[in-house]
């Protein structure tokens, strides 16, 4: 009962924070086409920025400066990078991201330094929020919760309930038309690669300290954004925020579970003396994720709630 | 006129530059590289023990060096890569190096034996020896065993024994849980306390035993639920590194009152995520702590390295002990020919802090004092920079002659 609750809790939260990352990916994918690459590594710079800011400051200046610097750079980025490269194609614009992910991932060794950075979580939130079955629950963690539904809430708003949104909608899917009814359809563009990158640095701040802040947390972080993204179904926000929380959840309970091959597949004839009866479950945990995508792109291409295949 | 005095120049630095090559490689130096995870979740681990073996060549050199010789320590990123750490080792031995240092990671030194054992026997009079400070899969000084490869740290059975020790005159613990990193080590550390504690304490239940992968894990929460649902009353780990430091992380937010029994404790991080949460809590098996009593040499080593490493402490007394040996055995031989060296090496005793080291001529496994440590606030040497370090505990004190452990080596020798 325990195991199932307390993976309930944290594949909640988990995946939650996985959505954070994932919708702004998916947006961005809507709008360019293909995949960025370097999504995760302004997760990265998001807890770097926000390491810094809260060594000269405090952590709530952080929460709300780190995920506007990020957006910002994501910003420039969109306009001085992508949008001249976007004239030479889907190939040119996929290598200039995956290039992208390399340069952030040396200048941040080079800024803070090739190990881990001391980010912790803020003295005001370290307290167990309350006792399960003998184990606290650290307040901070609620705290992401809050902080990824608040987000939730606010993205739904702002592209289902406002002008903006539609605007923003219809210029992914349709942006000739958006553009000849006289908005600016490059500006738009700017402020959606911007705003998915602000969502990732916003990830980046809650989960830095709670996790580890190096140089290799977005190679850790990439190819699970991705996997969500593809299950999802690529450029649906619905179908990211289902594929978070399913992996989520299914990395969570993974862990809990004791049984290993020997047991399920008992009646194949497999036993604990053979190599693959002694596969734990729990060990398997990482790899669910991938093979949940090779799954979906075998018998769902289009992933769960997207509209076109890949 | 401009040109010709930039060219004027230009030949002038290269003349001096080239005399100051030519007088580096007359004055020689014994090229040693530290083959290690410099950058990454890992790094940290990497980075300690590399500061540790420059710290100790920079004593030996300012004290008259190696026979007259210098040494110099020169660190290759190796990512905890088998692969990538053939590639560094390549280039080590290209670069001039007949020692390797490496220790992080078991399935590296594996690599690494095998790969020095082929260079070896293809480049006769060219032969490296390597320096293992820290894999302690106990194979490599058993049925792996080889003539090239000396070890500095103490293998997981005998750190194991230390431990299960340690179990066995605490009744208070049935139920114990394992959980390890997922590959040759974490296997051989999880076998270990199995048999050990079958042997030593048959009452007790063995409640999990769990390997995770290696440096992959960033939130250890559902694997600290699943301790406390088993009703463990200890928990071992080999675990090192980043996975002890999240280790910790997660069971400091848990508010679980389980002890950790653990090899690598002192692992950068870990104390800071428990801090007064890991009083008793938090053990270690090392051979050697900051905080007993020692000479003012060593203590002054100790200041000096804090003093000019902030960012780490004095952990990897080994390494140390490993530099001196090196600088004992190539004097009694007279030699840096790593032949030479390595035949000085075996039986070598050399004196410490914290005990004597004997390089055991059978399986070149040292023998040393161990020491079992737990968290204690308030000592003369803290670490993390915290106001937290270690501290024996009662009776934590192993005497190199009952640390040690039966070699099943048998090992072939050059001539």
């Amino acid at each position: 009962m325990e195991t199932i609750v307390f993976a309930l809790l944290n594949g909640v939260i988990y995946g939650l924070l996985l959505f954070m990352l994932s919708s702004g990916l998916t947006l961005i994918f809507s709008m360019m086409g293909v995949l960025n690459f370097a999504h995760a590594s302004f997760y990265m710079l998001g807890a770097y920025f926000a390491y810094t800011i809260m060594g000269a400051t405090s952590f709530w200046i952080a929460l709300f400066l780190a995920p506007v610097l990020v957006g910002l750079v994501g910003a420039v980025v969109e306009r001085y990078g992508l949008r001249r490269v976007h004239a030479n194609g889907h190939v040119a614009e996929l290598l200039f991201t995956f290039g992208l992910a390399y340069l952030i991932e040396e200048i941040v060794k080079i800024i803070w330094g090739k190990t881990s950075v001391d980010y912790r979580i803020p003295d005001l939130l370290n307290f167990p929020a309350f006792t399960v079955y003998g184990a606290s629950f650290p307040a901070y963690r609620m705290f992401m919760l809050f902080v990824a539904i608040s987000m939730l809430v606010g993205l739904w708003l702002l592209l289902k309930k406002t002008r903006a949104g539609l605007i923003i909608q219809a210029a992914l899917s349709h942006p000739n038309m958006v553009g000849h009814l006289g908005h600016n359809v490059p500006l738009i563009f700017m402020t959606v690669f911007g705003i998915g990158c602000a969502l990732a640095g916003l990830a980046g701040v809650i989960a830095g300290n709670i996790f580890v802040t190096d140089p290799a947390m977005a190679i850790q972080m990439g190819p699970i954004v991705f996997v969500v993204v593809v299950v999802g179904g690529i450029g649906s926000l619905e179908g990211a925020f289902l594929a978070s929380l399913l992996i989520g959840l299914l990395q969570n309970f993974a862990v809990g579970i004791n049984a290993s091959f020997a047991d399920i597949f008992g009646f194949l004839g497999l036993t604990e003396a053979m190599e693959v009866g002694q596969i734990n479950i729990s060990s398997l945990g990482p790899m669910l994720p991938f093979l949940l995508l090779v799954l979906i792109l075998i018998f769902r291409p289009r992933g769960l709630m997207g509209e076109k295949e890949l | 006129m401009n040109i010709r005095k930039t060219a004027i120049l230009a030949a002038a630095t290269s003349a001096i530059a080239m005399g100051a090559a030519v007088g580096a490689a007359h004055a020689d130096t014994i090229k040693m590289a530290f083959i290690d995870p410099l950058s990454g979740p890992m790094g940290p681990s990497g980075e300690a023990a590399y500061t540790s073996f420059q710290l100790a060549a920079e004593h030996i050199n300012a004290n008259g060096g190696v026979n007259g010789d210098m040494i110099e320590v020169t660190g290759y990123d190796n990512k905890v890569d088998p692969k990538e750490s053939l590639v560094q080792l390549q280039k080590a031995i290209d670069d001039g190096a007949r020692f390797i240092f490496q220790g992080n990671g078991s399935s590296v030194a594996a690599a690494i034996i095998e790969a020095v054992n082929k260079h070896n026997a293809r480049n006769p009079g060219e032969e490296v020896l390597f320096f293992n400070y820290a894999a302690v899969t106990p194979a490599f000084t058993n049925e792996m065993c080889s003539f090239w490869h000396f070890r500095f740290d103490a293998h997981a059975d005998m750190k194991m024994a230390a431990i299960t020790d340690w179990i066995k005159s605490h009744d208070e613990i049935k139920k114990v849980y394992l959980i390890g990193q997922d590959y040759v080590f974490g296997q051989a550390v999880a076998a270990a306390a199995e048999a050990q504690l079958t042997e030593k304490r048959p009452d007790i239940e063995i409640v999990g035993n769990e390997l995770h992968p290696l440096a992959k894990v960033t939130d250890f929460t559902p694997y600290i639920q699943k301790i406390i649902s088993s009703g463990a009353d200890a928990v071992i780990t080999g675990n090192w590194g980043a996975d002890m430091q999240l280790l910790m992380k997660a069971a400091a937010e848990s508010g679980s009152e389980i002890p950790y029994l653990t090899f690598y404790g002192g692992s950068k991080g870990a104390v800071s995520a428990l801090a007064e949460g890991g009083v008793n809590r938090l053990y270690q098996v090392s051979e050697g702590i900051t905080n007993i009593e020692a000479s003012p040499e060593q203590n002054a080593l100790i200041e000096e390295y804090k003093q000019r490493f902030p960012d780490y402490d004095y952990y990897y007394h080994r390494a140390f002990m490993a530099m001196n040996m090196f600088d004992a055995a190539a004097e009694a031989a007279g030699s840096v020919e790593p032949i030479a060296v390595a035949k000085a090496m075996e039986g070598l005793t050399i004196e410490g802090a914290y005990g004597p080291f004997t390089m055991r001529a059978d399986d070149h496994q040292v023998q040393q004092n161990l020491y079992i440590s737990t968290v204690a606030d308030g000592v003369t040497y803290p670490v993390d920079n915290t106001t937290f370090g270690w501290t024996l505990v009662d009776q934590g004190t192993i005497e190199a002659a009952a640390a040690e452990q039966p070699t099943t080596c048998e090992m072939e020798r050059p001539e």
